[in-house]
């Protein structure tokens, strides 16, 4: 019987460790896994690569994970921590320990889309004569300068979701989605931390994320804080 | 003379959006936008973070946390909202469906460039957000910002000084001075605030204006 749910945290991140490369789903504070980010704070996995968004909601919510310096790299599209103050990771950057590569947000999301939908790579005009195509091969469709953007995937995608089936599949509320689908897509182990489980499947033309996409289910409490849109 | 405010930039931006269209507000003044929308004139305002149909900002007692806008703002839908996921919220910004996207701007060169994601912070992080994918899928692309900054610099200019956002994309920009396309010949300047004369504006301009046969008077209401 196909049940993918997980009873505690530890079974939901089985095999994260050192040098794991992480997609962390969350846009305005909707969609975040704050349970299992939180549990990643607690863990000791070194030398990790955060793929999200906006390193801002994780800093804010639990910067433990950058204040023992175990990210080597984030890959994101907004670097720049809340307030006027440089932020643990912002110093770690500007003293060359930690690594950031800035993406366009469509870029960023099309380059996970591309490594869960097996295209390894695709031409965009977006960032073509930027300081972002700096280092990318060039060329030009019908006249218009394109760069070449790798795709994406990762070890784990982490990610909350409204409602989850047994069989894994996701049903998202109002914005929780934004990257939800494209990281479930190109992560090698997907996990949704959701508060509904259910026994009843999900109606098919109710799936946000058909869980052929999804390894892992965890049951919690919505950890969410209730300034989750302050935190980026 | 008196420039126009904030306020009032948005409002004359908001005038020019035509009945029906699909229009991206960026952060900063673009948001304001939305608060002057011509009451008889329906507009699908889009978020990139999964949005076509944004409505106002939700008051108190309707906060759901579920639901924000790209500025991570608690919004309302509007009727005939959509909700979806990054990859087709961008689908709909880089595959050119979005009629207008409206950003702020450090710069506007007479080319069209567009300077506005990297202010080239000392200390801070990088922000990027969709600003690239906006300025190079969007039909039109129109930028509001003062005309100079602070201190007094031109922000329209031959070449952009800051990290482009974009090439040769800006179609038209929104100042507390004047309403300037940009067109193959540079800059054109289709209203100018009232009190101001022709060489006062150039002096406020990094780059040759020229004017339109019928150049007109930019005004807006008390706001």
């Amino acid at each position: 019987m196909i049940d993918k749910r997980v009873k505690t945290v530890e079974a939901a991140l089985e095999g994260l460790g050192d040098g794991a490369s992480i997609m962390v789903n969350g846009f305005g504070g909707t969609g975040v896994p704050f349970a299992l980010v939180r549990s990643l704070e607690g863990m000791s996995a070194r030398n990790l690569t955060l793929i999200l968004n906006g390193v801002r909601f994780v800093d804010g919510f639990a910067p433990g994970i950058f204040d023992a310096k175990r990210v080597s790299k984030v890959v994101v599209s907004a670097a720049r921590s809340r307030g006027p103050d440089t932020s643990n990771y912002e110093r770690q950057w500007l003293d060359g320990e930690l690594e950031i590569e800035m993406v366009p947000q469509g870029t960023f999301a099309e380059r996970m889309r591309a490594g869960g939908a097996g295209i390894p790579a695709f031409f965009t005009p977006t960032g073509a004569g930027t300081d972002l195509a700096a280092g990318k091969e060039e060329r030009d469709f019908d006249g218009q300068p394109c760069i070449l953007e790798n795709a994406l995937t990762a070890d784990f995608a982490l990610i909350r979701a409204a409602r989850v089936d047994r069989w894994g599949n996701v049903r998202f509320r109002g914005t929780q989605g934004n990257f939800g689908l494209a990281m479930a897509m190109a992560a090698r182990v997907t996990v949704i931390e959701t508060s509904d489980t259910s026994e009843e499947p999900i109606p098919p033309e109710d799936v946000h994320v058909p869980g052929i996409f999804v390894d892992r289910v965890f049951h919690c409490e919505d950890m969410s804080p209730a300034n989750a849109g302050g935190l980026g | 003379m008196q420039p126009l405010s904030r306020n009032q930039i948005a409002w004359r931006a908001a005038q020019d959006l035509e009945e029906g269209t699909y229009v991206n507000l960026g952060l900063g003044m673009p948001t304001l936008i939305a608060n002057y929308k011509p009451v008889d004139r329906d507009l699908m305002f889009h978020s990139e973070n999964g949005i076509v149909g944004v409505g106002p900002v939700a008051g108190e007692n309707e906060e759901d946390p579920d639901f924000v806008d790209a500025g991570s703002q608690k919004i309302t839908l509007n009727p005939g909202a959509a909700l979806f996921d990054s990859t087709m919220a961008f689908a709909m910004i880089r595959g050119g469906h979005l009629d207008v996207t409206l950003l702020g701007g450090f710069e506007v060169s007479q080319t069209g460039d567009l300077a506005n994601w990297d202010a080239k912070m000392t200390h801070k992080g990088q922000l990027v957000g969709g600003a690239m994918d906006l300025v190079t899928g969007a039909k039109s692309v129109w930028v509001t910002m003062q005309h100079t900054t602070k201190t007094g610099e031109p922000r329209l200019v031959k070449t952009c000084s800051y990290p482009l956002t974009g090439v040769g994309t800006v179609d038209r920009v929104y100042t507390d001075l004047a309403v300037v396309d940009v067109t193959p010949d540079g800059f054109l300047v289709r209203e100018m605030i009232d009190g101001l004369s022709r060489d006062e504006l150039q002096a406020k301009s990094g780059a040759g204006l020229s004017y339109a046969d019928d150049c007109g008077v930019l005004s807006a209401p008390e706001l």
